[in-house]
């Protein structure tokens, strides 16, 4: 089990209060796409991804951006049971999905980034320790079930 | 990984608004490494590592000018860096990952410091410029 002190439980949960969860999910995902287009290879339905305009536009991006960061919150809700939390997603992305995890560790990596251009000066340095730390439990419990 | 014409606007134009205060991103940069992966501090058992710390700033001047450098002769990154790039391989060896490590906080200082500037595109063409100079400066490894 990861062990979360009290400060990153509230560094994590006073960020993810002020999170617009549609517009960050959105905008994470379309930077996935922007920045390794090679991740577009799972979304050859979603119809026009063929310039960074077209991406950030994109309406299924958007709703696909929406409930990923959705997801990511179930993670924040429960960080004491991240692992069972995503059990099931983890088969999914690997039975259905085929996703590589390594995906999970991009993804992660931009949301970082995203927050950091959100929130400014007030995204410290403490802030993005438990920021990564979160973002590399939640890509190692999707990879979990993996097999 | 190939920087196209417009990759290379881009990261130019990065540096040009970051202007002197690159110093001070470079410091910043460093401080949440440190914070974030604290396993890079093994690279630096010599160094004063608080917060606030001269020789984090002065390491993080030299970090900065390095990527500075980089960026003024972006055709031709592996000659810019060529001296560095033995220095990593023959004396500082640090494991390949860190740079992406490194990379990654530099993204997050320009992210927090300047939103507007990290377009999708910039972002896109900042995140393969840094690429580049880590791979430059683990090119002579082996």
């Amino acid at each position: 089990m990861v062990h979360w002190s009290a400060e990153e439980k509230q560094l994590i949960s006073s960020v993810w209060g002020k999170v617009n969860v549609e517009e960050c999910g959105a905008e994470a995902l379309a930077r996935l796409l922007i920045v390794y287009p090679w991740t577009q290879r799972f979304f050859s339905n979603f119809g026009n991804l063929s310039s960074p305009t077209a991406i950030t536009g994109n309406p299924k991006v958007r709703a696909h951006g929406k409930k990923v960061l959705t997801s990511f919150g179930e993670a924040v809700k429960n960080l004491d049971n991240i692992k069972g939390t995503y059990s099931k997603l983890s088969e999914l992305h690997c039975e259905k999905l085929h996703v590589d995890p390594e995906n999970f560790r991009l993804l992660g990596d931009i949301l970082v980034i995203v927050l950091a251009s959100h929130f400014g000066r007030d995204f410290t340095p403490a802030c993005q320790f438990a920021w990564q730390k979160l973002v590399g439990v939640v890509a190692h419990a999707l990879a979990r079930r993996y097999h | 990984m190939v920087l196209s014409g417009a990759d290379k606007n881009n990261v130019k134009g990065v540096f040009a608004k970051i202007g002197g205060q690159a110093e001070d991103y470079g410091a910043e940069t460093l401080e949440r490494m440190f914070a974030t992966y604290p396993q890079t501090k093994t690279y630096f058992p010599h160094f004063d590592l608080a917060k606030g710390s001269a020789q984090v700033k002065g390491h993080g001047k030299k970090v900065a000018a390095a990527l500075v450098e980089a960026a003024n002769h972006i055709d031709d990154i592996s000659g810019a860096l060529s001296k560095l790039s033995d220095l990593h391989a023959q004396k500082l060896r640090v494991d390949p990952v860190n740079f992406k490590l490194l990379g990654q906080c530099f993204l997050v200082v320009v992210a927090s410091r300047n939103p507007s500037l990290l377009t999708p595109e910039v972002h896109a063409s900042l995140d393969k410029f840094l690429c580049a100079v880590g791979t430059v400066l683990t090119a002579k490894y082996r």
